[in-house]
């Protein structure tokens, strides 16, 4: 229990330090836009083969049901609501907690066994400001626009095999879709997933950049990274949710 | 002791532990501006600790340590850095930045810490290369790089920023004779030319009699001997005695 005190303790203040050093200069705006490419650019294409396969699965599944009870023309708004209040941040920041988690973990890691964090230490540069604080403003910029992209790759897979099976129109998918939607129902749950970035990068980085362990911290690292965020990213998604409710009470009805 | 006014580097009483192992005992030494100090000592008697501690990337426990005027040890972050400035490491393993390539590696301080202009960041590069002999290879990654390779490009990167000092750790480790050598002769040649201070811990005590104007020997965290190889050589200490006389 002290452990997970001090864990916690140690996280919130390494998260902190980089909230602070992110308004210190250099502002690292080169480095940021490399690592929106490592984070954002390329997760793109398992985001999106992953929203689409997710959108025509949720479609399969439901038609069935819907079909019994006369509602498969409710199909399209169900799809939309279930990926762009939930399915779709929830999935992004658990896709991203894999791969780019355990990614700056390892590499973090890798740095401080090989000595390049000293190395930059060194030369007088804050490896800390140079190397997590762009990690950290990445993750938090990407996961809303990865978002995106999952919930309409989501739209357009339920929209496929929807037409597959009744032969909808777009237009009228489209329209069923977004028939019963509040901007509440996008806009909260989207910018949720800032948060999700922030954990990821923030947890992730910590793991990566506090290892001393050598090559055995690097796999450590990797591991850890991808475990606690997830884990953090489910227990923090039920308090925004509640949070939204709260924020906005015809959300819970 | 106040650092006196001719010394790079001056150590007093200085004590370092990790938990319970302590590898450094009330160690205390100068350095002079523009001499080369050579560290000899056995694994793990804290060779490697003491140049991280100049550099500042540890603490020590006890004791102060000076780089010319300046006493880092409670130094703040900002000052610190000035501080470093001074100062280029050679990394056992050369440390680059497995990201980036050669000629980003050497151009990374300059474009951060200076106000050189690209075209100016260009030229001291090239001229950096040129003096290691790296010239050609400036757009390789590291991993591309032999070892004797990888060390040339680590010294390139340790003298980019024109250091008044220079600290290498084991730079002839896992390298042939030859190529040793040669890592040897250009830190004399940066010696000889910009009057840097060299501080160099090695195995290789041809290479330390060859380089170091003082050699420095250490066993089990203390400073058993200090002075010219011949001060060395007819030390009391019977572990510097073997030691220096090696191969």
């Amino acid at each position: 229990m002290t452990n997970t005190f001090e864990f916690v303790g140690n996280v919130s203040r390494f998260g902190l330090r980089g909230f602070v050093d992110l308004f210190r200069r250099p502002f690292e705006g080169g480095q940021i836009g490399r690592q929106l490419a490592e984070v954002g650019a390329k997760s793109l294409p398992l985001v999106i083969a992953s929203g689409f396969a997710l959108g025509a699965v949720l479609t399969l599944h439901t038609r069935s049901t819907l079909v019994t009870f006369g509602a498969a023309s409710l199909i399209p708004t169900i799809q939309a609501l279930a990926f762009f209040v939930e399915i779709g941040p929830l999935v992004v920041a658990l896709l991203v907690a894999g791969r780019v988690g355990s990614g700056i973990g390892a590499v973090l890691a890798n740095m401080r066994a090989t000595e390049q964090i000293d190395g930059i230490e060194s030369l007088s540069i804050d490896s800390f400001k140079f190397l997590v604080v762009p990690r950290i403003v990445a993750c938090v910029l990407a996961l809303p626009l990865l978002t995106l992209f999952m919930d309409f790759s989501g739209l357009l897979g339920g929209f496929l095999a929807e037409r597959a099976a009744s032969g909808i129109s777009f237009q009228l998918f489209l329209t069923r879709a977004f028939s019963a939607f509040e901007w509440s129902n996008f806009v909260p749950p989207t910018f949720k997933t800032a948060v999700f970035g922030l954990i990821i990068g923030t947890v992730s980085s910590y793991f990566g950049y506090t290892t001393n362990r050598g090559a055995q911290g690097v796999g450590q690292a990797a591991t850890n990274s991808v475990v606690v965020s997830s884990l953090l990213i489910l227990v923090t998604d039920v308090i925004l949710i509640k949070a939204i409710f709260f924020m906005f009470p015809e959300n819970a009805l | 002791m106040t650092g006196s006014n001719t010394a790079a580097v001056a150590f007093e009483q200085v004590s370092k532990s990790f938990g319970a192992k302590q590898v450094l005992r009330n160690v205390s030494f100068e350095v002079p501006a523009g001499q080369a100090l050579c560290i000899l000592g056995r694994s793990g008697t804290g060779k490697s600790v003491t140049l991280k501690l100049i550099i500042s990337l540890l603490k020590p426990d006890s004791g102060n340590i000076w780089i010319e005027q300046d006493e880092i040890t409670r130094l703040k972050a900002h000052e610190l850095s000035k501080v470093r400035r001074k100062m280029g490491f050679l990394f056992q393993d050369a440390a680059l930045f497995d990201s980036l390539t050669l000629y980003e590696n050497l151009a990374l301080p300059l474009l951060r810490l200076t106000r050189k202009s690209r075209q100016e960041v260009d030229f001291v590069v090239d001229k950096v290369l040129r003096q290691v002999g790296l010239k050609t290879d400036e757009n390789k990654m590291p991993s591309e790089l032999s070892g004797g390779m990888r060390k040339r490009a680590g010294l390139a990167r340790a003298l980019v920023l024109e250091p008044k000092i220079l600290l290498a750790d084991e730079p002839s480790s896992g390298l042939d004779r030859i190529t040793a050598a040669e890592i040897d002769e250009l830190m004399l040649e940066q010696k000889a030319q910009h009057r840097t201070t060299l501080i160099i811990v090695t195995h290789d005590v041809h290479g330390a009699r060859r380089v170091g104007d003082r050699i420095a020997v250490f066993d089990k965290g203390n400073l058993i001997a200090h002075g010219t190889a011949a001060e060395v050589a007819a030390s009391e200490n019977e572990v510097a005695r073997n030691l220096i006389s090696e191969q």
